[in-house]
Formats: structure tokens, C-alpha cells, sequence
């Protein structure tokens, strides 16, 4: 980058806002996804929206790449770097602007932390309800950049279903504002199209999320199979019967033994699949809810079903399935993370595909994921030290995706596709799906300067693929639970 | 999978209608004449006029695949309302943001593209909470499909939610998949004769508890809610909040949802107030009514159009006049400068020669 626009960039900025020395830029090199890496140009920390726009009214003048970024644990490279390009780091808009108890709503700056909107609401008995895995560590902006799921939204929805209004900086530097504190505003829905555009149209400053009155009461129950069809059944029959519960979590038996070989929580080590359901609501309902739950699990086929006796067994039922990423870490010196979404009755038959594939290409997978959604995270592992092995790994996840596909699904439910599955896109979108996205691209940053190469491949490039790489079990965040 | 009863289409003569319609669209193309997108024709009262060829999705119906286990159904833009809702509820399933007929021949295009949604909204989300995939031609006829059939799906840009509610204006929506829900267990609607803003606190109170609600609205003299879920919930809720049981709550609700409630029959033209749950629109002559525990005000009114968008503003939301209007003039709260160059430069990445609905929401949209 010109010397002369650096100097400039400096100029809108207060002292300490810009990182230029490699060794503090080396933070910024990645994101969660860190088999993919590259040093900025520089990295700016701006305070104030009117910073913001300065910045990119530079930037889109000089047609310079700009990154947004919040905490960095996205999963799918969407922060990464551009080679010269600036890293709009907005770690530093994290204030939570307003709290309205009686209107549940809160308006916060876009760097802060999801949980803590949760944590300022709390003495009001309200939430912030989606709950993204790193939910400790990411950042609203990053939320809605990403529309992060979590464990609890086959009920309570994703980041989409949960915001009210947007402020975002536009390329060229202007704030719009979409969205209002009311439940719909006039024109098109341009909150929806921002939430999930991955940073390619507009850099979010501020977000005004929906609060809802924290469930009174809940409860986990932990159901073994000895077959991972039943459990598959399992999950379709407590639908059917008209439940739509807080969580619908799934582990097969690579996944069990894992974990009981990591945290000793109790879990069946013999059955081929355990479901952990969890109900929320007041208690009467959950109490009748559970008992119902057990009832259609065991028709299903479970060996054994077990209801959380209070709120400690509760928590002890989920610690197993929360530590199920750092216990899978200690099988194999690497392992890649797979996010394809697929209509739940295909469960059991994509699972016996994987399992066909794992043989194939020699590598062990092991599932752990939102069967409530049918959102699958197979961990496939390997070591990165035996030559060819890291190629080999991507290429059965790009099968793994394409599987999804096949079976109606998508290539990616809650992670993004930043610039790990760019090459997957093509398989799950035609030529003329592609145009549009760029034509809506355009509509925003007609120069391209927002997170360029991200998310929507070009027609000629379908290239590059990668997913999230786990070296010697050392996760990027090691303390955020991922699950 | 359940399957539907009536005429299904065979490949050949749906490849036949939508042939046709890109036919229309090439057409409109080459002469500039411009496309008016229609349904079932029940909701023309909604939005500005549009002069053109009319472009009928009606012909385009049929349930494609439902599956309850998989809380997915997928249907052709033409196929009725009417047929979706009896399909779901012979399943126990339901479209929870409760959408509005306006009559007979509703069909599900016509929902999706006004992306209006009935008294559960708030706290069951709207139509485009609920819309997991649409399969449409652009302006250029090209078919694109967008999102798919499944809770979560992160691949691309969210264009079948924006095309929700943009009225025709960016696609000739084809197909849609929505998430649906069970139908509660148990319903119970509850009244209380309060005045307006004592109505609007309570309801947010209300909304704040972990109640089971699933409608709050003020007639003018009574407050009306819904409580909805499992019989237990329902239940220990009516005890907590002792009122007065109402015995007609599901006609009340049914006359609400689709403007039968005396409160509509009135010449007056009726202007929507979406807005901030706690705001209080008092300012404003006329009658009124207060759905969506506040959130959306219904108002019967003759003050100008300027002091009622510029009213809603002020508030923090929008105004849009209903019925009744000039349907040549403005209809929808007016944007603001740079929303609306925004606007109009994604309406020409979908629609660069403008002959989908143009002017249906916006002049020049």
C-alpha cells in the first residue's frame, strides 16, 4: 500500500488505531479457520462511525480491500486478510448503547461480545436468544455477518429471526440505517439480505436485537440407540408428535467414546447413538413435555432413556456434548470441522454414506451436531504430517458437501462460506444464481471493495477449498466451548 | 410424504406455463411494456397501481412436497392459501405468521409477495421468518432458485427473504418452501376492558413474562389475548393473569386477521402504523385499533398523508396506507435519500429494464 495513503489513514484515526508492524499484525492473520493465512497491508481500529466512513471513503477511492472484522472465531475464513488490503478491526465499538426492558429490545455497538448482551439484560429476565458455540468470544457484528445459529434456535431461531435494525457504513462511506425498533419497516427487506452477506456489502456499526423473557424452568434428557437409524427416527417422531424442542443434539459412537474417554460424564459407550433433548418453558409443561419426549424415544427404538433429574444433572448431560470438539481433538493430531445442512429425514442414510466414504479415503470421521435442525458437523480426522493426508481430507469434505446437496440440502448451515467451501458454491448454485448474487454485490459496493473473493465465487474460479483445521488438537480459542 | 388431493400438473404442462411466462418477460423486454404480477387478485387493493400486460401465477399451483416430520412444505406461487391450510392442518401443522386472506382465491405468491402477516406475528415471526427457499424468474426471466428447504442455510446472499414483500418488484416468485409449525395443543383467548395506553404497557409487560402468547391486541374498549401451547402452560398462565374469558376468541381473531371486525367497516381510508411496541399514536385523529401487543397500529383516518409518515418517523417507524387511498400517489412511507438510491439500484440488479411491477411500491422502483 501507497505510503501516502497510509499516511492518510493514520490521519482519521486516533494514535494508537493502526497496526502496520508484522509481529502485531500477526494477530489479524487469520481468523477461526486458520489453515488459511495472510498478513494485511495494515489493520485499523477505528472508535466512531464517522472513522469508519473516513476509512472507507479512503479506501473505496484508492479501490483498496477492506475486511471487516469482529472477534475473529468465525469458522469459515470470512476475516481473512487480503493481500494490501485493511483489516476493519471494530473490537473497539463495545458499548451497549440502550437496554428498553419494556420494549425487549437492546441497541449495541457491533463489537460486542453476544454473551454480554445477554449478561445486561439478565436482571431485566430477559435474553439475547441465538448462542452461537463462541458465544464468550464473538461479536454481534460477526453474528449478523455470519447469521450464527446455535444450539437453541431449531426454536428460537437464528441471528435473522432475532434482530430489529441495522447502522451500517456502506462502501462509499455513508450511513444508512435499515431496519427500525419496529417489526417490519417500509421497502425491501434489507435486513435480511445483510444478515449472512459475510462483510461483502456493507460494515455493520450497530445493531438493535430482540430480547425475550428468559424460559422459567428446563430440562435435558439423554436417550441411547443401538442403531443410528432409531435415532434418526427418534428425532423425526418427537416432530411429528407436534414438540419443537430447545435442543435436539445427536453423537454416534466415535463421538460418545471420545467424550467419556475425555470427561467421564456417563455417557452409554456401547450405543451407536445418544440424542440429548432439551425442553424449556414453565414447569408444568416441561415436566409434561419430557414425559412425552420419553415415551415417543422409546418407541423409536431407545435402549435407554434417562431424564435429568434437576438442573446439575442438566448441565452434566450437556458437558459431555459441549466438550465433544477438544475430546475428538485428543483421537487424531487434526481434525476438519464440515457444516452441510440436510432435511432430517436423510440422517441416518448421510451418516452410513459418510461412514462409506471415511473407508474409502482411509480417514476416521466422527458426528456431533443439531440433529433438531439437521445441521451436521462431521469431524474428520487426520495428521497433517503424513504426506498427502491434509489433501486428502479436503477433498472427502468437499464429499461430504456434496452429499448434503445431493440429499436436498445445503453446503453450509451456520458457518459461512467465507473461503473455505467457495469451491462447493458452484456445485450448490447454477451460473445464473451466481450472476445474481454478484449483480446484488454490485448493488452495494460497486467497486468490490468489501472482503473481495469471499463467499460468492466468480464463474471462471470455482478454486480454493479448505475447512476448519485443527492442529495437534489446538483449537483457535482453545477456552471457547464449540459445540 | 403426504399427498395432495385435486388436478396435479404434469411436468409438461407446467414447462408449458412457465415457457409462457418468460415468454412475458422477453416480450416486456423488448417493448417496454411492463409486467403486473398477479395471484388471486385479493390483494390489488394493496400498494400502487401498476399499468400493464398482466402476467396470471394462478395457472402455477400444486403442493410439490410436504413433509411433516420435516416441518417443510413447498408450493407452487398459485396454489391457494386455502389448500395449504387445510393440507397442514389435516396434519396438525400450521403457516404460524397467520396470514391474511383479503378472500376467496389467495394464493401463496400473493402472501409471499405482500409479506403480510396476521395477529401471532410478534411472537411467532413473520412471513419472512418462515420462508426457507424461493424459486423465481428475474427480470430477464432468468430461473433461479434461492435458499432450499432446509431450517439453516447459509450459502449465498438471503434473496428469498428480500424478495418476501418486495411485491413482485424484484422476481415472478415461482415456488416457495416455508417452514411450518405444529398447532398448539391448547388455545384460550383472554379480555380485560382497559384504555389504550394502559393496553399497550400491558401488553409489553406481558411480553416480557414467560407467558404463552401468541396474540395481545386493543379494540378500543377491551384488550384481547391469546394464550397458546400446551394445555399445562395455557392453563397456569389464565391463572396468573385473571381475566375475563372470552368464548368467541377464535372467530375474533379470524375477524381481525382478515379486517371483518366492525372497527374496518368504515369508508375512511385505513392507514397501517408499524411501530415500536411501546409508542402511544395519539397525536393522530380517528379511530384506532392496536394489534401486535402494540406494535402495529390500525388507523381510520382523514389527516394528510405527509403528517401521518412524518408522525410514524418520529416514532421510529413507518406508515402505509391500506385501503381507501389514491392508489396513484404514495402508498408506503417515504424513504430516505440514500435508502432509496439503494433501492433502486437493487431492484436494477434484478430488474434492470424495470418491467416487473414497476411503481408498485415506490415511483421509479
Amino acid at each position: 500500500m501507497q505510503y501516502r495513503v497510509l499516511a492518510e489513514l493514520k490521519k482519521c484515526l486516533p494514535p494508537d488505531a493502526m497496526i502496520t508492524d508484522e509481529e502485531r499484525a500477526r494477530v489479524y492473520e487469520c481468523d477461526g479457520l486458520s489453515g488459511y493465512r495472510q498478513l494485511p497491508a495494515c489493520v485499523l481500529l477505528p472508535e466512531t462511525v464517522e472513522q469508519v466512513q473516513a476509512i472507507l471513503r479512503i479506501c473505496y477511492r484508492e479501490k483498496i480491500p477492506v475486511v471487516a472484522r469482529g472477534a475473529g472465531t468465525g469458522l469459515s475464513g470470512g476475516a481473512l486478510p487480503v493481500q494490501d488490503g485493511v483489516v476493519l478491526g471494530l473490537a473497539r465499538f463495545n458499548r451497549i448503547l440502550d437496554i428498553n426492558p419494556l420494549q425487549r429490545s437492546a441497541r449495541v455497538q457491533s463489537g460486542v461480545v453476544n454473551i454480554s448482551i445477554s449478561e445486561a439484560a439478565s436482571c431485566h429476565g430477559l435474553y439475547y436468544a441465538p448462542d452461537p458455540s463462541s458465544q464468550i468470544a464473538c461479536t454481534i457484528g460477526g453474528n449478523v455477518a455470519e447469521n450464527a445459529g446455535g444450539v437453541h434456535c431449531l426454536k428460537y431461531g437464528l441471528t435473522v429471526h432475532n434482530i430489529l435494525a441495522l447502522k451500517m457504513v456502506t462502501a462509499e462511506g455513508d450511513v444508512l440505517e435499515i431496519g427500525s425498533e419496529a417489526l417490519d419497516t417500509a421497502g425491501y427487506d434489507l435486513s435480511a439480505l445483510l444478515t449472512g452477506s459475510e462483510g461483502m456489502l456493507g460494515i455493520i456499526v450497530e445493531v438493535t436485537v430482540k430480547l425475550l423473557p428468559k424460559p422459567p424452568f428446563s430440562r435435558v434428557l439423554l436417550a441411547s440407540f443401538a442403531e443410528i437409524e432409531a435415532a434418526g427416527r427418534g428425532v423425526a417422531d418427537i416432530i411429528a408428535n407436534g414438540i419443537v424442542p430447545a435442543g435436539l443434539e445427536m453423537m454416534d459412537k466415535a463421538a460418545i467414546g471420545a467424550v467419556e474417554a475425555y470427561m467421564h460424564v456417563g455417557y452409554p459407550v456401547h450405543a451407536a447413538a445418544i440424542l440429548l433433548c432439551e425442553i424449556d418453558g414453565v414447569e408444568e409443561e416441561v415436566k409434561d413435555v419430557m414425559a412425552q419426549v420419553a415415551q415417543i424415544l422409546r418407541s423409536a427404538g431407545a435402549d435407554e432413556v434417562r431424564i435429568a433429574k434437576d438442573a446439575s444433572e442438566s448441565e452434566r448431560f450437556w458437558a459431555g456434548r459441549k466438550a465433544a470438539f477438544p475430546a475428538v481433538g485428543r483421537l487424531a493430531p487434526d481434525y476438519y470441522c464440515m457444516d452441510g445442512t440436510i432435511p432430517r429425514k436423510h440422517i441416518a442414510s448421510v451418516l452410513n454414506r459418510i461412514t462409506t466414504l471415511s473407508g474409502e479415503y482411509g480417514l476416521g470421521v466422527v458426528n456431533v451436531f443439531h440433529a433438531g435442525d439437521g445441521n451436521l458437523h462431521p469431524l474428520i480426522l487426520y495428521d497433517v504430517s503424513v504426506p498427502g493426508e491434509f489433501g486428502k481430507a479436503e477433498e472427502f469434505g468437499g464429499r461430504i458437501l456434496e452429499v448434503c446437496v445431493e440429499a436436498g440440502g445445503t453446503i453450509t448451515g451456520e458457518h459461512g462460506v467465507g473461503v473455505e467451501k467457495i469451491n462447493q458454491m458452484c456445485i450448490q448454485f447454477t451460473a445464473g444464481e451466481l450472476t445474481q448474487f454478484h449483480a446484488v454485490k454490485t448493488a452495494f459496493d460497486a467497486r468490490g471493495i468489501l472482503n473481495p473473493g469471499k463467499a460468492v465465487p466468480t464463474l471462471r474460479r470455482c478454486a480454493e477449498f479448505g475447512a476448519i483445521h485443527v492442529r495437534s488438537g489446538r483449537l483457535p480459542f482453545a477456552d471457547i466451548e464449540r459445540f | 410424504m403426504i399427498q395432495t388431493g385435486g388436478d396435479r400438473l404434469s411436468d409438461r404442462k407446467l414447462d408449458a406455463i412457465l415457457n409462457e411466462f418468460r415468454g412475458l418477460i422477453e416480450e416486456a423486454n423488448a417493448t417496454g411494456v411492463p409486467l403486473v404480477i398477479r395471484g388471486g387478485n385479493t390483494k390489488s387493493f394493496y400498494g400502487r397501481k401498476v399499468n400493464g400486460t398482466p402476467l396470471d401465477v394462478g395457472p402455477y399451483t400444486g403442493i410439490v412436497s410436504y413433509e411433516p416430520t420435516e416441518l417443510v412444505i413447498t408450493a407452487r406461487a398459485g396454489t391457494p392459501l386455502r389448500e395449504i391450510e387445510q393440507t397442514l392442518a389435516a396434519q396438525g401443522q400450521m403457516l404460524a405468521f397467520e396470514p391474511p386472506h383479503f378472500g376467496e382465491g389467495a394464493t401463496l405468491g400473493g402472501v409471499v409477495a405482500c409479506g403480510l402477516s396476521g395477529p401471532r406475528r410478534p411472537y411467532a415471526g413473520a412471513v419472512r421468518d418462515f420462508v426457507l427457499g424461493v424459486r423465481c424468474l428475474n427480470g430477464l426471466g432468468a430461473l433461479l432458485n434461492f435458499g432450499g428447504q432446509v431450517m439453516k442455510n447459509v450459502a449465498g446472499y438471503d434473496l428469498s427473504r428480500l424478495m418476501t414483500g418486495a411485491q413482485g418488484t424484484l422476481g415472478v416468485i415461482l415456488e416457495v418452501s416455508l417452514k411450518v409449525l405444529p398447532m398448539p395443543e391448547f388455545e384460550k383467548t383472554l379480555r380485560t376492558e382497559v384504555d389504550p395506553s394502559n393496553a399497550i404497557r400491558l401488553m409489553n409487560e406481558w411480553a416480557g413474562q414467560p407467558l404463552p402468547l401468541s396474540a395481545a391486541c386493543h379494540d378500543g374498549d377491551y384488550l384481547y389475548i391469546r394464550l397458546s401451547g400446551k394445555k399445562s402452560a395455557v392453563i397456569s398462565s389464565i391463572q396468573k393473569l385473571d381475566l375475563e374469558n372470552c368464548s368467541n376468541g377464535t372467530e375474533f381473531w379470524e375477524a381481525l386477521r382478515e379486517q371483518h371486525l366492525a372497527f374496518f367497516d368504515d369508508p375512511a381510508p385505513l392507514w397501517r402504523l408499524s411501530l415500536p411496541s411501546t409508542c402511544n399514536t395519539e397525536d393522530l385523529s380517528g379511530s384506532r385499533l392496536i394489534d401486535w401487543g402494540g406494535a402495529q397500529h390500525w388507523l381510520k383516518t382523514a389527516e394528510r398523508a405527509d403528517v401521518i409518515w412524518e408522525t410514524a418517523k418520529r416514532l421510529g417507524g413507518s406508515a402505509t396506507l391500506v385501503r381507501g387511498g389514491d392508489q396513484n400517489g404514495m402508498i408506503f412511507q417515504p424513504l430516505t435519500d440514500g435508502l432509496f438510491a439503494l433501492h433502486r439500484r437493487v431492484k436494477q440488479a434484478f430488474d434492470p429494464n424495470a418491467v416487473l411491477n414497476p411503481g408498485r411500491m415506490y415511483p421509479e422502483l
